[in-house]
């Protein structure tokens, strides 16, 4: 059984159809065809398929897709605007802060939903941001300092 | 298989269906059943959601604490009232599990999950039960021994608010900051004259579901919080516990290490 789903996604409207019960992540890979949304393990563990929902962070893969109706949606793919990266994704850059990169996109809203709500985070704050995404390569320093850099620079985009 | 989704605005409508309707799991933060629904859990046919504000709902006054059970780890964060709470929530995932993950839910988590269960069992709380008929109320302790035996709608939890510096929590996890746990001990150490007067002690990951330590209450009892007084608490500590060989911890390995950490908790050493 389809039914239709429409909300924001990073700052457009976009409407569906999808099986019933879907999880977010499957429509907005599948459905939508925002592919900048990564999937894991499908079982709410490892984080990289973090997007935002009202601002919030939420694992795509363990949110019903009918209850984001009429709400807004961001992921990475709306970071930046036109050619100018998010403060985010240039400091992961000069950080280093991916290396094979699948957790990046995760890493990248999980951050983002910090510094839109605690500009001038310290250390702790962003440890505890990130503590639910997994990363198997940077050894997660290179990403607290890459979120830290972010904070520091201005303007910072929200 | 596709999975029909019904929502209702009235918990009462949202119990009823979920006793009638065919393969009916109710949904509130999804961090549980969703996790079931994606690996295609032949039992779930229909999903059951209610957008009742009652559900939501926070009443804190200076003896109780209601609680509707989809209450989120996240809203207990941002209640200044439930303070002792805190270090219980935020045992519970990452931000965004917090966000999403109920108080209600966390009371069907099978073990090693569950910390926020084990933290209301202490807390001595009782659990309403929406039913198409009325409502239910029943002791945490009752449900949690047949929670098992068939679907059940939690609409709110209470406990009496626990005074000052009375609740600690402590949650042990091989991996830091935030991993699944090895055990948790909450406790409720209520003090007259110096002495422990009607402890309640709840362990989480000791076995198939949050359990009290029984045994340790009652060698607590009328004793200081002091190395030596306790001494008799921690050599019981793990009577009556069955926790489970996983891939966190050894059965033997979390008996082990129960006493060191309950030592650690009733010094005051705990995260409380």
């Amino acid at each position: 059984m389809k039914t239709s789903i429409q909300f924001r996604l990073n700052d457009e409207e976009v409407a569906t159809f999808a099986d019933s019960g879907s999880n977010l992540l499957d429509v907005l890979r599948e459905g939508i065809g925002d592919l900048s949304v990564k999937g894991g393990c499908w079982q709410g563990t490892c984080g990289t398929c973090t997007v935002l929902v009202d601002g919030m962070p939420r694992l795509s893969c363990v949110t019903l897709a009918e209850s984001c109706e009429g709400k807004s949606i961001e992921t990475v793919a709306g970071l930046r605007q036109g050619a100018k990266l998010h403060p985010l994704q240039t400091a992961f850059m000069e950080r280093f802060a991916a290396q094979c990169g699948y957790c990046t996109p995760g890493m990248l809203m999980a951050a983002k939903a910090l510094l839109d709500r605690e500009p001038n985070p310290t250390r702790e704050n962003v440890v505890d941001a990130i503590c639910g995404n997994i990363c198997r390569c940077t050894g997660y320093e290179p990403i607290i300092a890459a979120v830290l850099d972010a904070a520091r620079a201005a303007p910072r985009r929200s | 298989m596709t999975i029909a989704v019904k929502t209702f605005a009235r918990l009462a409508e949202a119990a009823s269906a979920l006793s009638t309707e065919r393969g009916a799991r109710f949904l509130a933060g999804g961090t549980l059943v969703m996790r079931a629904v994606n690996e295609a859990e032949p039992s779930i046919e229909t999903l059951v959601r209610s957008t009742d504000p009652s559900f939501v709902g926070i009443a804190v006054t200076s003896g109780r604490v209601e609680l509707g059970a989809g209450v989120t780890m996240a809203a207990i964060l941002g209640e200044r009232e439930l303070a002792f709470l805190h270090p219980v929530a935020r045992a519970v995932g990452g931000p965004a599990v917090r966000e999403a993950a109920t108080i209600g839910g966390n009371l069907f988590a099978p073990s090693p999950y569950g910390d926020f269960a084990s933290a209301l069992l202490a807390l001595d709380a009782t659990v309403t039960l929406a039913g198409g008929y009325g409502q239910r109320e029943l002791s945490l302790e009752e449900f949690l021994g047949r929670r098992e035996r068939g679907a059940s709608l939690v609409s709110s939890i209470a406990f009496k608010r626990p005074a000052n510096e009375v609740f600690r929590f402590t949650k042990v996890t091989r991996v830091h900051p935030k991993g699944l746990s090895v055990l948790a001990i909450a406790a409720q150490l209520p003090l007259a004259n110096g002495r422990i007067a009607g402890p309640r002690i709840a362990y989480g990951a000791m076995g198939r579901m949050p359990l009290r330590a029984k045994a340790a209450e009652r060698a607590l009892e009328g004793r200081p919080l002091e190395d030596n007084a306790i001494a008799p608490a921690l050599a019981v500590a793990a009577d009556g516990t069955s926790p489970l060989d996983d891939a966190i911890a050894s059965a033997w390995w979390r008996r082990e290490i129960l006493p060191i950490h309950l030592r650690r908790l009733l010094l005051g050493a705990g995260r409380s």
